[in-house]
């Protein structure tokens, strides 16, 4: 393998793939903040150029983190399908590149290439793409999933409707409900950040959506997202969860610093699945990543962070997952450090993740102290609508309280939808209009009035 | 609690009515931040803005629900809401801590006090690295090792019972075991993400603080900038303290800019980790109030020192408590 590259009177050499990777990354603050940056542009794009040329199979023969020390390695190993990776089996990262820019890549084949991609090769091809090739490319991609409703069809967009409260007081979150469900939001899933761990308080929450959903039939699933132990112990419990929830990372000890391996997550989706909860499919687990996760664990194991995350999709996809996103600018500047490095890292995410067969979404958001705004998200989110993303989040206001972060707006969706002319999934679709929330069109209605009746009981329920 | 009616409006343009005028005229953030006023202005009635008639849901502290709209979007006066929000948010992690009035403001409050800062030298660096907030500076490294060698107060002498008599606190009362040992307490105050809070509340959480330590003895106090939670284990180190106090800026959120946070560390040292400490949070009128934290702060401080250790470990809740360990403390 050679890793190594003139350049007029200087050569760059690299010690290793992980160096190759990291050093070809565009520019970010966790890379330098690991130490594992290019120090110059120069040797950036000598590093890129060294890992356009490297065969794709080269990541198959010396994989970044070693088999025996890592089981994410070895689900990586053990699940890559080597016919489905015959079509590209002889190319380089930079020919992968410009295969899945031209007209062989399409849906279907897309859908075929999957299982035979790594994590490592489709980092490694993203680090050679601009922006534009990032959107190109995962506009191709259709990745469909269904539990009481189908999300991801070409031309739709959903959303997560987050009502979090930072005393999970069950009026404040219902109310945060209705207003999200009057603005037409809530078909991916209706998922609440707990603050509690305690399992009484998590266990009125499961209830509360529940009784929600099934009161008004509303085509969607909840999800608490508790940690994993609290779900399988809730379910055990016989309480009606629908979706079943994990933070992942890339490596088995970034997993571990989140208290879970993949035989716990493996309990987790049989017990998820166990409760047949789903109408019209049975994909029933919600997993959420960022890059830097593993950094900040100090568990990357000398690898860059867009790699460690595409590494977590491999962990996604091994569990036929109902919803993936990136959170991509909650981690905070250390290591995504303004509204430029998070545009790119929301956009690789998503191309990544689609290129692995997830159905991706984007928390597109970011804290305080990174350096971006509103004017950023919107950025990002009319980029993600044009690259096809499944889903965003929907919190009031765009104003998460209990996790102090910006996030999108129930606004910010009608707005995506107006522009690119994005539909909601088709059952939730329906259910507005025969609320009386949305018109024909999906456009708010003027006078929802036969949602009244759903008001009254949000309502009342505010004064028990 | 009532449901008010939709809005009778008619057709897919926006065509003005009064409840429309209602919405704007309380068209506020629902989350207003607890320190600052609305602005009058941004907040004129708008005909084309489309009210929504589950306002009566809106909670003090709530979520921003019920906004309304302006076509699909966010009508001008919860847009300008938010910026201003963001806007304080920011200015909390970006204007710089006013070291000179804060340090003359502590001395009139009868505290020795020094500055020091951390090895991220301006607040680009200071957001990128969080390692270099971390760490001293080498020069104030020295300088803080160099006095904490002739330097110690102890309120309160151990005899006395108001705490306002002890105000010679320039007095080199080391005696031969201070010198020995150190101190009990070393308290940093750090800028943090909030220069904000730090400003704002600092001064009265350590006049509320001083009274609950009558019989430790503390160095003296060290404003530090550019500085991370664990800067204070390296400040207490070099102090030779027992116990760190980290006052800190917290990281703002939109409803409230000015929180602090109180960290708590036995045997501080450089590479302690988080699990090895104690946290207290939210600290703002509004939050949990000054008072009430001095008093937690207080009793963590205790049951450190007496237990010899703190984190995870400590298993110790102030909140719950506290009461329990009310009783005079070790001098």
């Amino acid at each position: 393998m050679r890793l190594q590259t003139s350049l007029g009177v200087r050569s760059h050499v690299f010690a290793d793939l992980r160096e190759v990777l990291a050093k070809a990354s565009p520019a970010r603050s966790g890379d330098a903040l690991a130490g594992l940056a290019a120090a110059t542009d120069e040797e950036r794009v000598a590093a890129k150029l060294v890992l356009a040329d490297l065969p794709l199979t080269c990541f198959l023969d010396h994989p970044l983190i070693p088999y025996e020390d890592d089981e994410v390695t070895r689900l990586i190993v053990d699940t890559h399908d080597a016919s489905a990776f015959a079509p590209v089996r002889d190319l380089s990262v930079g020919q992968l590149r410009d295969w899945l820019l031209s007209d062989r890549a399409d849906a279907t084949s897309l859908r075929a290439l999957a299982p035979g991609l790594t994590p490592e090769m489709v980092a490694a091809v993203s680090k050679l793409m601009r922006n534009q090739d990032l959107i190109l490319v995962a506009r191709k991609c259709e990745v469909v999933t269904r539990f009481r409703n189908t999300l991801g069809l070409r031309g739709h967009l959903a959303v997560r409707l987050q009502p979090n409260d930072p005393t999970d007081d069950p009026r404040r979150i219902a109310a945060s409900m209705l207003d999200g469900l009057m603005y037409g939001a809530g078909d991916a899933c209706i998922g609440i950040n707990p603050v509690t761990d305690e399992p009484a308080q998590l266990a009125s929450l499961w209830r509360l959506l529940d009784e929600l959903i099934a009161r008004f039939e509303i085509p969607t699933q909840s999800c608490v997202l508790a940690h994993l132990t609290r779900q399988i112990d809730a379910i055990d419990a016989g309480l009606p969860l629908d979706l079943v929830f994990q933070s992942i990372g890339g490596t088995e000890a970034t997993n571990r610093s989140f208290g879970i391996d993949l035989a716990l997550l493996r309990e987790g989706h049989a017990a998820a699945q166990s409760l047949r909860r789903g109408t019209i499919g049975s994909d029933c687990m919600y997993f959420e990543t960022g890059q830097g996760s593993a950094l900040s664990a100090g568990a990357h194991r000398g690898v860059d962070q867009q790699t460690c995350e595409v590494r977590a999709y491999a962990v996604a996809r091994a569990f036929q997952p109902l919803l993936v996103n990136s959170v991509v600018g909650f981690i905070g500047p250390e290591y995504l450090y303004d509204g430029r490095q998070i545009i790119r890292a929301g956009l690789e995410d998503h191309c990544c993740g689609k290129l692995l067969g997830l159905p991706m979404g984007v928390d597109v958001c970011y804290t305080n102290h990174a350096e971006a705004d509103q004017n950023d998200m919107d950025t990002l989110l009319t980029l993600l609508g044009t690259a096809g993303v499944n889903y965003v989040m929907g919190v009031p206001g765009a104003d998460d309280i209990m996790l102090s972060y910006q996030s999108t707006s129930f606004h910010d969706a009608l707005y995506l939808r107006e522009v690119q002319q994005l539909k909601r999934a088709p059952e939730f679709e329906v259910w507005l209009q025969r609320q009386g929330i949305c018109d024909a069109q999906g456009r708010l209605s003027a006078n929802p009035a036969t949602a009244l009746p759903m008001l009254a009981a949000f309502a009342e329920a505010q004064t028990r | 609690m009532n449901i008010d009616a939709p809005e009778n409006e008619s057709g897919g343009s926006a065509v003005p009515d009064s409840p429309a005028v209602n919405l704007a005229q309380d068209t506020m953030p629902a989350a207003p931040s607890s320190t600052q006023s609305i602005p009058a202005s941004g907040a004129l009635p708008s005909t084309t803005v489309r009210a929504d008639s589950w306002r009566t849901l809106r909670q003090t502290g709530g979520a921003r629900i019920a906004l309304g709209r302006a076509g699909a979007s966010l009508p001008t006066a919860a847009l300008l809401a938010f910026d201003l929000a963001h806007a304080q948010a920011r200015d909390a992690v970006h204007v710089p801590l006013d070291v000179e009035a804060l340090m003359s403001r502590l001395r009139e409050d009868d505290w020795s006090v020094q500055s020091v800062r951390s090895r991220a030298a301006e607040r680009s660096a200071y957001l990128a690295r969080p390692d270099w907030g971390r760490r001293l500076a080498l020069d104030d490294a020295a300088r803080l090792r160099a006095a904490s060698a002739s330097t110690s107060t102890r309120p309160g002498a151990g005899t006395a019972t108001d705490t306002d008599t002890d105000t010679d606190t320039d007095t080199d009362t080391t005696d031969s075991a201070g010198t020995a040992t150190g101190v009990d307490i070393a308290i940093m105050i750090g800028d943090g993400l909030s220069s904000t809070a730090v400003d704002a509340h600092a001064p009265a959480l350590l006049h509320a603080l001083r009274p609950l330590l009558v019989g430790f003895t503390l160095a003296p106090l060290v404003i530090a900038q550019q500085a991370r939670v664990a800067l204070a284990d390296e400040v207490a180190e070099l102090c030779r303290a027992q116990l760190a106090i980290c006052i800190i800026g917290e990281r703002p959120g939109l409803s409230a800019a000015d929180s602090l946070g109180a960290y708590l560390t036995y045997a501080p040292k450089v590479g302690r980790n988080d699990g090895e400490r104690n946290c207290i949070s939210n600290i703002r009128p509004g939050g949990l109030s000054l008072d009430q934290a001095a008093h937690q702060i207080a009793a963590l401080a205790r049951a450190a020192l007496s237990r010899r250790v703190s984190g995870v470990a400590l298993r110790f809740d102030p909140t719950r408590d506290a009461i329990a360990e009310a009783r005079p403390a070790p001098s």
